[in-house]
């Protein structure tokens, strides 16, 4: 797709001709990347964490990929090829250390990423598919940095393999079949290890197909915008290159100062000293959290501490461990009916006073189950986590579709040009339509003209 | 709308369950239920510090202090390791600390290591040479458990990475043997178990490690420097922060190189990026 | 944020063109500069890690082997032949050095003065890096007396020199000293 005013990609030299003709890679990247990309031109800092994102996960697969050259997966030699990473191979200790924080880099950034999402509501219509393609990518990466967590085989590593292993343990009838399946074996092991190692290394690049799909599908509508009003005309877009290219060059910057500045000064603050001591199968560490960026979904896994059952009886219909597992999975999975879950015709919480509130609840809340999630299992942080677990699904569930439905949302400018400038000579022309309720994803743009 | 509908069902249900069966019971058995044991060990432990002054390798400029590495390599040598093996780190390692290659292929003769004698095919020891790990001081976690009352010795190769704060914690649990308050011990009925020591560092403070540096003067430092046991214990702890983390002190130089690099950079991106937007005319509509 | 258009097309047009350029030139290089450095430790990496550059000296105890005998010992993972040459092929090695060879050598100039009988090579065929025969009882030793290599054919005399077959180069005499009369230092 693209606007009607998007630059056309014309080669200029014989080569470049030549290989328009056999191959249009070229043209690919320029309407993906390049000048024939139009973007709105009002995007703030918020939308450079896709850019971001796609960086790390090139961090990732190029630390990964050369890691992978010195690591064994074998339980008896594990830990000790991480160390031979660390001590003896050149410039080892920098590409590990890279990797594992370039792990909490990528998560900081999505998780920036997810929750520009929500503030601009760019789940909704017409950019539904990009939402959905984006929650695939984030549960594949939990599942990769899950299994990456457990590669170098250290206690951390093996419980968490346990742990995480042992939640399908509560699935009624096939649990403990399938977890023994999982870890082909009664506990985590070298089976474990291999298969996990194999999927570690086979993931990120199913992670790199389905960000293609990611970037396609936001190439049909195109990148939405601060003001959520569609682009209009040719004022209200810059082509990609150079003025994003740009700024996304300038949040390269500042996002590698943090990050190298936490690979050669902080390396380990972000990861668990328990991790430093070998797996033992004999021994669970004291206190066993996961990585910082599962805290939130562990403390909703931990929330449920009561068997649901018929009270003052002892029938039980769902155990307490099943309902936690259930709850965490569902934690993420709402986000799959996010964009039929709010159906205010705004997308943005700029101009939706009642939603901007319960937003800044959502993310305090996120906050305080971060919080709990590391905690240990002790009063008052359970009472704290079940407070804050029943916020969590209340507001996708229950507010976000009440509150799109009650609430007024404020004037929306005419077009992205006049947000920018203050006019916009287009808007001289009668304006049709307001925003009140209405399906805005079946209807034209004109539904989201200002309310007056 | 079905989607709305069921969505809203189903967040209340799931804050129902969670609410009526995890949340009131846990906050009626919080505020009523008999409050958690704590054991009685818990009053004793007290946060550990670092040695006065900190380490020299401590902030971004740190470095090592060779002669405290050497020091330190020492204790080691002489205490810790008829207990406490140190398998990720070799004998050529310690030209690091300041050796020369000639003195670094004394002290690996200096210790006996496993080998295989090269006629017989049985196992055996030999002198160590610079490629040989330190030597194991047991041969198996059995045997290790048997000589220590049931307590296996760590590793110490990479202790101080492997508690939080570890160089300090080090420090901390080397000079933190100590008698417990005996009036508070009587109140709450605590009693070091038989076979156990008393540090208030340690976590539940009863330690299976006997002090190991008991006396001043345990060591008798080349360079003259006097053996005090916190001396000891500061000089030890640096020791095992190297073991743990060789590169550490070349990580951070690196690290300003690397962040000087990007500052430079990010500022010019900053200018062309300004200087790109600056140029955008506004097109009227 | 409203642009001040005025201003900015101003500086676009006029003396701004020059600065712009500069800026926009020195920020790519200098991110072409960053990109590359990157690669150097990714290349570096595979290089030989520290312990595997550590693990190449060989300690080789010579004072055993009998006259006509050799040992197969190991020296930086690959094999190393440390072989006692009798007086016969001691004077048939020094009656060869005049010869004309693909790789002319004496046997002087390949093994250390006063231990003239102890011959050190590697074991690797310098052709494509097969072990050659003969440093073994009852191997075939070629039709030099020395070694030879059965993949393609190589025959080597008894003071490891390229006599005959594809081999370009004669068996590689490692760096070593004598640290003692029976105890050689490889490396």
């Amino acid at each position: 797709m693209s606007f009607a005013w998007a630059k056309q990609y014309e080669p200029q030299t014989a080569l470049t001709k030549w290989l328009d003709e056999k191959l249009p890679f070229p043209r690919l990247v320029y309407n993906a990347v390049g000048a024939g990309y139009p973007v709105p031109r009002n995007l703030n800092y918020m939308w450079n964490f896709g850019v971001l994102a796609g960086f790390c996960l090139m961090i990732q697969i190029v630390t990964g990929v050369v890691l992978a050259m010195h690591y064994a997966a074998n339980a008896q030699v594990a830990f000790g090829t991480v160390e031979h990473i660390m001590r003896n191979v050149n410039y080892g200790w920098m590409l590990r250390y890279a990797h594992a924080n370039g792990a909490s880099f990528f998560f900081i950034v999505i998780y920036l990423h997810i929750f520009r999402g929500f503030f601009y509501s760019s789940y909704k219509a017409p950019r539904e598919m990009i939402w959905l393609l984006g929650v695939v990518i984030f549960l594949l990466m939990m599942a990769t940095a899950f299994m990456g967590y457990v590669l170098p085989w250290g206690q951390m590593s093996f419980w968490g393999a346990q742990v995480i292993t042992g939640l399908f343990s509560a699935i009624p009838l096939v649990g403990e079949p399938l977890q023994v399946w999982l870890l082909g074996g009664f506990a985590p092991d070298n089976a474990a290890l291999n298969r996990f190692f194999s999927l570690h290394f086979l993931l990120p690049f199913v992670i790199a197909g389905v960000v293609i799909l990611h970037i396609w599908a936001l190439h049909i509508p195109g990148s939405s915008n601060p003001t959520g009003v569609e682009v209009k005309q040719e004022s209200d877009t810059v082509p990609f290159h150079p003025y994003y290219t740009a700024k996304d060059g300038f949040g390269l910057g500042v996002f590698l100062i943090l990050f190298t500045f936490m690979v050669f000064f902080l390396p380990n603050a972000l990861g668990h000293p328990d991790n430093y001591i070998e797996a033992n199968p004999l021994s669970t560490p004291a206190h066993i959290v996961p990585e910082w960026y599962f805290l939130p979904f562990y403390a909703i896994l931990r929330a449920f501490t009561g068997d649901f059952g018929i009270p003052f009886t002892d029938v039980v219909l769902i155990p307490a461990k099943l309902l936690g597992v259930i709850a965490m999975f569902a934690s993420i999975l709402v986000w799959f009916i996010l964009p039929w879950l709010d159906k205010s015709p705004v997308r943005s919480g700029h101009y939706r006073p009642l939603f901007r509130k319960f937003f800044w609840v959502l993310v305090i809340d996120m906050a305080v189950l971060t919080y709990c999630g590391g905690a240990p299992a002790e009063e008052p942080f359970v009472i704290i986590s079940q407070i804050a677990t029943a916020y969590y699904f209340l507001h996708f569930l229950v507010i976000l579709p009440i509150v799109s439905q009650i609430e007024v949302p404020k004037p929306l400018p005419f077009s992205i040009t006049e947000a920018v400038l203050g006019k916009d000579k287009a808007a001289e022309a009668p304006r049709a339509g307001t925003a009140q309720g209405g399906d805005a994803g079946s209807l034209p743009d004109g539904s989201l003209q200002p309310a007056e | 709308m079905s989607i709305r509908l069921g969505g809203i069902i189903a967040g209340l249900a799931i804050t129902a369950v969670l609410v009526l069966w995890s949340l009131v019971p846990g906050a009626y058995n919080y505020a009523f239920g008999p409050a958690p044991e704590k054991q009685p060990s818990y009053a004793f432990y007290e946060h550990g510090e670092g040695p006065a002054g900190g380490f020299s390798f401590d902030g971004a400029f740190g470095k090592w202090d060779y002669a405290q590495l050497q020091r330190g390599y020492q204790v080691y040598k002489e205490v810790c390791s008829a207990c406490h093996s140190l398998k990720f780190v070799a004998f050529r390692n310690l030209q690091e600390l300041g050796y020369t290659e000639a003195e670094v292929d004394a002290e690996a003769k200096s210790w006996t290591v496993p080998g295989i004698d090269p006629n017989t095919g049985e196992t055996t020891t030999r002198p160590g040479m610079p490629t040989d790990y330190f030597p194991m001081p047991f041969a198996n976690n059995i045997a290790a458990a048997a000589a220590n009352n049931n307590a296996i010795p760590p590793d110490l190769s990479l202790m101080t990475k492997a508690r939080h704060d570890g160089s300090n914690y080090v420090y901390a649990l080397l000079t933190g043997y100590t008698e417990p308050d005996a009036e508070k011990a009587a109140k709450v009925g605590f009693e070091t178990p038989l076979g156990l020591y008393f540090n208030k560092h340690f976590p539940n403070v009863n330690i299976a490690m006997a002090p190991p540096l008991a006396v001043d003067g345990q060591v008798t430092y080349a360079d003259g420097t006097e053996a005090t046991i916190p001396q000891m214990s500061a000089d030890v702890a640096a020791f095992l922060t190297w073991t743990a983390e060789p590169s550490l002190v070349q990580r951070k130089q690196t690290g300003w190189w690397v962040i000087g690099f990007l500052l430079f950079a990010t500022v010019l991106a900053f200018l062309s990026y300004k200087q790109i937007w600056a140029g955008l005319k506004p097109k009227k509509g | 944020m409203a642009i001040d258009t005025a201003a900015s097309s101003e500086l676009s047009t006029q003396d701004g063109v020059r600065r712009r350029d500069w800026i926009h030139i020195a920020a790519l290089s200098t991110a072409g500069v960053g990109g590359a450095s990157l690669l150097f430790p990714l290349v570096s990496q595979m290089a030989p890690s520290k312990d595997v550059l550590a693990a190449s000296s060989t300690d080789v105890d010579v004072g055993a082997i009998q006259p006509g005998q050799s040992i197969k010992t190991t020296f930086r993972k690959q094999p190393l032949f440390v072989k006692r040459l009798t007086p016969e092929e001691i004077a048939a090695a020094k009656a060869d050095d005049a010869v004309d060879m693909r790789d002319p050598a004496t046997l002087a100039s390949r093994t250390k003065e006063g231990h003239e009988d102890i011959l050190i090579t590697m074991g690797v065929c310098t052709h494509l890096g097969c072990v050659p025969l003969g440093a073994a009882e009852g191997e075939n030793k070629g039709e030099f007396g020395g070694y030879f290599c059965p993949c393609h054919g190589s025959h080597y005399d008894v003071a490891g020199r390229i006599r005959k077959g594809p081999a370009p180069l004669n068996l590689m005499v490692p760096e070593y000293s004598f640290s003692s009369d029976t105890v050689v230092r490889v490396g």
